[in-house]
């Protein structure tokens, strides 16, 4: 109490300063000197919730709402700490203990401090499995919503005596109201589906001093190749900052791409708000990069903006004409999958995109692709023809064709046996239906005109060949009579 | 370069020794005023360590000098060199002459000696697992009395993965390696890695006092030894980076390269 006696008088006293400064220069408040406001209470939880209101808790949907309490028996320190009694994984109120604790009232200033940190033990070791999962996830700047400045340690390692944890601030100076004290995820991911207990103490937030920022990384580190179009939006994510630790251990944080600053190497193509949010503006291409304390981060967000959209063309044909296997107009049969990577000579890689509702399949660096649906095959016989929609962003080569092969997989309704039969359909610059650039090629084959496909009950697989390792996007797959 | 006492090593010699004086509240040790500058070496001339003041030791020594180090101590620029004020001593993971890395050692041996003196030197530390660099100091009779008889002062000894905390050691005949007597600095606030730092000692006729900054942490007399005292006689510096060895374990993945120890200066005061 004596302390935060101290804080208030220096603050008045920092206040009295701006405002002498603005007064001598004639202006009005800055909004830096407003936020001097709010209150730096450091602490969250000592024995009791401190300074959090009377509705802080909220639990993540999913989780176990009851699994928080305040324990009265057990504590590190004090009399009392809070309490996480994480369910059995079929706990039927919800299989895992997760929540947020945000502030009911002012959200708090914490430029001055460096870290939050806590002290916790578990009724059993909790340690993450091979794949990350099972630890337990502590973090803050979670507030429902924007969540603007979350900051999170994942896969943690939780013992069965008290232990101190902390959680590196990314960037203090961010930090001037923030309300989202504390989060925290714990499951049963490895430990064979049992619940267990997790106490956390003197959760608070500390200006340590002895927490050194090393790099971040946007995109996990990678530069990522993203093809998107005007007003199509992408987010920058995958962002780490790795932080050396007073024990000399080095500490990952995931956080929230706002404690970065970002930068658009063409700005005229696409431009990126403080959130990482990368808006294409014209057809080119941008790398969104970061820094973070002032320092470059690594990975990278590279845009090629092909220019507007332009959907294909909307299907017209009633549902009950149609046997779909990729539309939004449709339901879709079950499809196994729309690329079946073939190896070894496959070459094609799905980047699937969304625009405002539409999906499309994007084919990039496509030789070969193959969909499958044999779960269960298409019975097209009452059909009569095959329709794709296809849309070929690059230039058309000399020669350059698209075949398209329909495959049945005969009466044992299985790949191979003797019994499939496939037509090729060619089509290239010159055929009736002709390939073009930057234009939706709407194909229609009869199965008349499939002399190769000696029965249609059995239909399994959409082959598409030709490609010369440039892009193809495709969508509105259908059989219709 | 020994420089001469002058002026302004004198008022800055002052400053320091009241910042002492208000610090050293402990009645039971003895604490003296030691400001007569006789030795500094401000790193003010690019190019090699002065050579009026320093030698280096070269190579792996015995079994890696006696702790299994998995460092080559060379004399070439890239592992040591003054630069801009201060002494880079540089850390890198590399292969040379069998070594998997280098680094470098410097020693007053036979060019400054001394008996009793404040010593102190401003250093910036690296940070890692494995790395273990010192000031510290050796028996000018090392050649004849072998170690532990010759007496060992190690003024700061620091290890990459601490980087909170410093050692203020001494070794002799009965208390040396895992028996020396030592005592750990923990910065309160603060890491060794990320700013310069004072490391010293008043040393005097049987007594010696460790300091970091104007924190005065230990003193270590002849009723702290369990063997001899052998710190009665002259000393010389050495300056080093040690990579791996028993004491702080090899290099991780973690442990970045080049790593540098930079020291700002060196100063003696009798």
């Amino acid at each position: 109490m004596k302390n935060r006696k101290i804080n208030y008088l220096r603050n008045s006293l920092l206040f009295g300063l701006i405002i002498l400064i603005n007064i001598s220069c004639e202006r009005d408040l800055s909004d830096e000197a407003t936020n001097a406001t709010f209150p730096k209470t450091a602490d969250v939880f000592i024995d009791a919730p401190v300074a959090m209101g009377t509705d802080f808790y909220f639990p993540y949907g999913g989780s176990k709402a009851t699994a928080w309490s305040i324990d009265n028996q057990v504590s590190y320190k004090g009399t009392a700490s809070m309490r996480f009694d994480v369910p059995n994984e079929n706990d039927p109120e919800g299989n895992y203990a997760g929540a947020i604790f945000r502030v009911d009232g002012a959200g708090r200033d914490l430029t001055s401090y460096d870290a939050l940190t806590f002290y916790a033990k578990a009724s059993r070791g909790i340690i993450p499995n091979a794949l990350g999962q099972g630890g337990c996830e502590f973090g803050f700047g979670e507030d429902f919503f924007p969540n603007k400045y979350i900051a999170s340690i994942t896969q943690v390692s939780v013992g069965t005596a008290w232990t101190k944890y902390i959680i590196p601030i990314p960037d203090a100076s961010k930090l001037l109201q923030e309300k989202g004290m504390f989060r925290i995820a714990a499951g049963t991911q490895n430990t064979g589906g049992a619940g267990y207990s997790l106490w956390i103490d003197e959760l608070k937030f500390e200006k340590l001093g002895t927490i050194l920022p090393l790099n971040a990384s946007i995109m996990n580190g990678t530069n990522v190749t993203r093809t998107t179009f005007v007003g199509v939006t992408s987010v920058v994510n995958g962002v780490v900052a790795n932080f050396n630790m007073p024990n000399g251990i080095n500490q990952s944080v995931t956080i929230a791409p706002a404690y970065l600053n970002f930068v658009s190497s063409n700005p005229s193509v696409a431009t990126v708000n403080d959130a990482g949010v990368v808006t294409p503006i014209a057809a080119g291409t941008a790398t969104i990069t970061a820094t973070f304390n002032g320092q470059p981060t690594t990975g990278s967000l590279i845009i090629n903006c092909t220019g507007t959209y332009v959907n294909a063309p909307t299907p017209t044909l009633n549902p009950s004409n149609v046997i779909s296997i990729f539309s939004d107009a449709y339901t879709n049969v079950p499809v196994e999958y729309y690329n079946g990577y073939w190896q070894p000579w496959q070459t094609t890689v799905s980047n699937d995109f969304s625009v405002l509702g539409d999906n499309v399949l994007n084919y990039t660096n496509f030789n070969f692709v193959g969909i499958e649906f044999d779960g269960p095959t298409v019975n097209a016989t009452s059909m009569t023809h095959f329709h794709m929609d296809a849309f070929i962003p690059g230039p058309i080569a000399p020669g350059r064709q698209l075949r398209v092969i329909v495959v049945d997989f005969g009466a044992n309704g299985v790949f191979g046996g003797g019994d499939d039969t496939r037509h090729s359909t060619t089509f290239t610059a010159t055929t009736p239906t002709p390939i073009v650039s930057q234009n939706w090629i709407s194909i229609e084959i009869p199965f008349s005109a499939m002399p190769g496909l000696l029965n249609r009950n059995n239909l399994a697989q959409i082959i598409l060949e030709g490609g010369d390792n440039s892009i193809l996007y495709v969508d509105n797959i259908y059989f219709h009579n | 370069m020994i420089s001469i006492k002058n002026k302004n090593s004198l008022i800055l010699s002052l400053s320091i020794v009241l910042l002492f004086n208000s610090c050293s509240t402990d009645e039971k040790q003895t604490v003296v005023t030691k400001n007569q500058l006789v030795m500094s070496d401000e790193f003010s001339v690019n190019g090699a360590p002065d050579s009026n003041l320093w030698s280096y030791n070269i190579g792996t020594g015995t079994d890696g000098w006696g702790n299994n180090e998995l460092q080559y101590y060379t004399d070439r620029p890239v592992n040591i060199k003054v630069e801009n004020g201060l002494l880079k001593i540089t850390a890198r993971r590399e292969q040379y002459m069998g070594e998997a890395f280098t680094s470098a050692r410097i020693l007053s041996k036979g060019k400054f000696e001394t008996k009793y003196g404040r010593l102190e030197a401003r250093i910036k530390l690296p940070r890692g697992k494995g790395l273990w660099p010192a000031f510290w100091m050796l028996g000018s009779n090392s050649d004849t009395a072998i170690w532990p008889q010759c007496g060992e002062i190690d003024i700061m000894e620091y290890l990459g993965n601490s980087p909170t905390k410093v050692f203020g050691t001494v070794h002799g005949p009965g208390y040396s390696a895992g028996n020396a007597i030592t005592k750990t600095f923990t910065l309160p606030n603060s890491r060794f890695d990320t700013d310069f730092h004072v490391f010293g000692i008043e040393w005097g006729e049987n007594y010696i006092n460790f300091y970091v900054d104007d924190a005065l942490y230990n003193q270590i007399t002849p009723f702290d030894v369990t063997g001899d005292w052998v710190f009665n006689q002259p000393f010389y510096i050495i300056l080093n980076m040690a990579v791996g060895g028993n004491y702080p374990g090899a290099p991780n993945s973690e442990t970045p390269f080049p790593q540098e120890m930079l020291v700002d200066y060196v100063r003696v005061y009798q």
